[in-house]
């Protein structure tokens, strides 16, 4: 055992001990990520789809005198570079040097897991072969004859459980075994043919006694696959010349037998006769019905329904966003009330009133208004976490398919634009699965479209603030599919003009239906929140008091001496309001003032006073610090009347309800935050396309708030 | 010469042949989608635009696009 705790760790040195390299590599969706947390204690990023690792992560950890370094490949069907993902795979095992690979295969589905271990068989590397996902397995009924598998294979093989964490042990200790030992060719027997043109290479290279660190065997058939690393070795040797009739002769002879043009089908079509022979011999199935439906399939059959599949979906999304706003505000009275109570606390402590102010209206009151929709954005990010996690997600993108082909996007989309709606930055990696350049583009340019979680808060406000309770949820509802179709509509328009050209294919694997684990999403759900409430904590908090500080410098002392002597003569209630009158008149005098107003003129036809000019400008760092800054700011200037202690109503006394709308709706399409663009950059290939994310998305949210902005004008008088 | 495009839910058919190639013939493969394999339809959507089959254990998702591409015969 070597749970965290009972690692003899400390013991072994770093330079003497032995390192082991490990490739983890599998079909996509077998549970590799959450294998290596099971092993490592890890936290890797698990779901339920195809494509959710999209770059190879390494884990190290120490067992017995062994340091491992494991690395997590992304999911790949077959040897191909059909998707950047896939490339990366081949490209490691290529072309990085690594001691062992551990192929994990999805117990449940051997047949189709086996073709990929059969192209592995032949990159010459020491395997070890994890029958993932043996529990559920053993549920459907199949079972595995792991050691005559091993026997047949040549190739190791243990039934491991990533869930239940059984085989673990044995899985390691398989390992280290075979990397102790010689490594042994593994056995894929092909067709009378195919093993005739074999036999006919290795007879020619032994005859001129070819130098090379692999079989003869494993030589021959390399060659026969077009494999190019091995033609690149063979073709500057004077064998050569000879060897390459013999080669052509014999892929001719493949292709006759296959009736096909295509080595690449030819040999799929061995593994898989392979394969299925390999299968008869070691796995038997108790299955009482082989018509009977799959409890995959008899979910399938409601919630893909042609008719009723879709509005099905839209009500899930209703019922989030519904449930995001109601259960999201039951705790905001009190954490409300909690931050209200330490700014009075911490406040009566500090003696020095500049010093009191930074830290109650400029810290305090920035990280508590962002702090507020922790509940609202938990909802969310669990409302994600279960889609990810329960293979529904794939299930949308087929549903959505047609639709999106409409607009130009591929239904794959879907799966980056969902991740969008929780954080851009994923979203973003996740457009990776994309095959092509140009769809994954497009996808990327739209993400932005998708609100974030960061953004929640602003809208949650104004929800809050501008209607009903009861409507609240609705408006938040409306809102995200607002952002949807603006964003279906941008990507129409980029599909006929930036981004012309031909349909790309799409063919999905649509996963097993799963309930979802309660730790799983506990912890992903407790990683996420506690993201954001370190952001709070930190950024936020650093970007709350460098707000404050510049809405409270320079004092104008001019204006403090007029009101100083007005206040002086006036009464008790007037002296209140004069009070109000020289917090507002000082803070256009600031910093931030100026700026505001300096910016004022581009704003103002959107609706737009300065405070919310400057709020918005902040949010190009990070969302979230829209809603600090309209803390800090109108806490500052309006926040005197001691019965409208909440933001919500102060921006609700303050804005005219045009404005409102007109902001949300650049807080819809404007430009991602800063760390997010960042990413954007580097998926998209270059700054230009930076510079285009920055036209497209300004173009698009001002031209929509001065739409927004006019009509919502016009209607509401 | 029935494509696969043509079949209807439950429909039971088995490739001929994939009309196709480059890398979208190895998505198909790899997938397991190949000649003499046993598809089955599943689903479809109500356009008919996207269909669900299903080859061996997995389920998977294509386009009528790509299905037409598929050539498939009944299995008796």
């Amino acid at each position: 055992m070597w749970r965290k705790g009972a690692l003899p760790v400390s013991g072994t040195c770093p330079v003497t001990a032995n390192h082991i390299k490990v490739a983890l590599v599998g079909q996509p969706n077998v549970g590799k990520s959450m294998l290596i947390n099971s092993i490592s204690n890890s936290h890797l990023h698990v779901g339920n789809f195809t494509g959710v690792t999209v770059e190879k992560s390494e884990v190290l950890f120490d067992y017995q005198q062994y340091h491992f370094t494991v690395v997590d490949l992304p999911g790949t069907y077959a040897f191909s570079d059909y998707t950047i993902e896939e490339r990366v795979t081949k490209e490691y095992l290529c072309a990085e040097s690594y001691d062992m690979i551990i192929n994990v295969v999805d117990s449940t589905n051997l047949e189709k897991n086996l073709q990929l271990t059969s192209e592995l068989m032949s990159l010459g590397k020491k395997m070890v072969i994890a029958l993932n996902m043996s529990d559920e397995a053993q549920k459907e009924g199949i079972e595995i004859d792991a050691p005559y598998l091993s026997q047949l294979l040549g190739v190791p093989a243990i039934k491991v459980s990533a869930v239940t964490k059984t085989g673990i042990d044995e899985l390691i200790d398989t390992v280290l075994a075979t990397y102790e030992q010689e490594h042994q060719e593994p056995k894929l027997i092909f067709s009378e043919p195919v093993e005739e043109e074999i036999a006919h290479i290795v007879a020619y290279l032994q005859k001129h006694d070819y130098k090379t660190p692999n079989t003869y065997r494993n030589v021959a058939i390399n060659l026969l696959k077009n494999n190019q690393q091995t033609y690149e070795e063979l073709h500057d040797n004077p064998i050569w010349t000879e060897l390459q009739p013999i080669l052509i002769e014999a892929s001719h002879h493949i292709e006759l037998h296959h009736d096909s043009n295509d080595l690449k089908e030819a040999f799929a079509e061995e593994y898989y006769a392979f394969n299925r022979g390999i299968i008869a011999e070691t796995v038997r199935t108790v299955t009482n019905d082989v018509q009977a439906l799959t409890p995959t399939e008899k979910i399938d059959n409601v919630l893909i329904h042609p008719l009723f599949g879709l509005p099905i979906f839209l009500f899930f999304m209703w019922g989030l966003f519904q449930l995001t706003f109601e259960i999201g505000s039951i705790p905001m009275g009190w954490i409300d009330g909690f931050f209200v109570w330490l700014g009075d606390t911490i406040g009566a402590t500090i003696a020095n009133a500049e010093i009191r102010s930074l830290v109650v209206d400029g810290m305090i009151a920035g990280v508590g208004a962002v702090v507020l929709f922790v509940p609202n954005i938990i909802i969310l990010f669990i409302g994600i976490a279960l889609l990810e996690s329960t293979g529904y997600m794939s299930r949308v993108a087929f549903l959505l398919d047609g639709f999106f082909h409409k607009f130009g996007l591929h239904g794959q989309s879907f799966i980056p634009l969902v991740t969008g709606f929780g954080c851009s930055i994923p979203a973003y990696m996740s457009a990776r699965i994309l095959k092509n350049d140009r769809d994954r583009l497009l996808t990327l340019f739209v993400i932005g479209f998708m609100s974030c979680g960061a953004r929640l808060p602003v809208y949650v406000l104004f929800a809050g603030a501008f209607f009903s309770q009861e409507m609240a949820g609705n408006v938040l509802f409306a809102i995200y599919m607002a952002g949807v179709f603006i964003g279906l509509i941008a990507a129409k328009v980029l599909k006929m003009t930036a981004f012309k050209g031909a349909d790309e294919p799409f063919v999905m694997e649509m996963p097993k239906y799963r309930l979802p684990s309660f730790k799983l999403i506990w912890h992903t759900v407790t990683t996420k929140t506690w993201m954001y409430l370190k952001k709070a904590g930190t950024f936020i908090a650093a970007a709350s008091m460098l707000v404050w500080f510049l809405s409270n410098y320079p004092h104008d002392k001019a204006i403090e001496t007029l009101y100083a002597e007005k206040i002086a003569v006036a009464t008790p209630a007037q002296a209140a309001v004069l009070e109000n009158e020289q917090a507002s008149a000082l803070l256009e005098a600031s910093y931030l003032g100026q700026i505001g107003k300096f910016i004022q003129p581009i704003f103002e036809p959107i609706g737009m006073d300065w405070k919310m000019s400057v709020a918005l400008q902040t949010g190009l760092a990070a969302k979230e610090v829209v809603v600090s800054t309209l803390g800090v700011l109108y806490s500052l200037g309006a926040d005197v009347n001691e019965q409208s202690t909440s933001l919500a109503t102060v921006l609700s006394d303050n804005i005219s309800f045009a404005s409102a709308v007109a902001f949300i709706v650049v807080i819809m399409t404007y430009l991602p935050c800063l760390a997010a663009s960042i990413v954007f950059t580097r998926e998209a290939g270059g700054i230009k396309y930076f510079v285009y994310l920055f036209l497209f998305t300004t173009i698009i949210a001002y031209s929509l708030a001065f739409i927004a902005y006019r009509v919502t004008l016009a209607l509401t008088g | 010469m029935k494509r696969l495009s043509e079949c209807n839910k439950n429909a039971l058919v088995k490739v001929v042949k994939i009309h196709t190639s480059g890398s979208l013939k190895q998505r198909l493969i790899s997938l397991g989608i190949m000649k003499d394999v046993t598809l089955r339809v599943l689903a479809h959507t109500a356009a008919k635009g996207t269909l669900e089959i299903k080859v061996g254990k997995m389920q998977i998702a294509l386009r009528s696009e790509e299905a037409k591409l598929i050539e498939v015969t009944d299995v008796a």
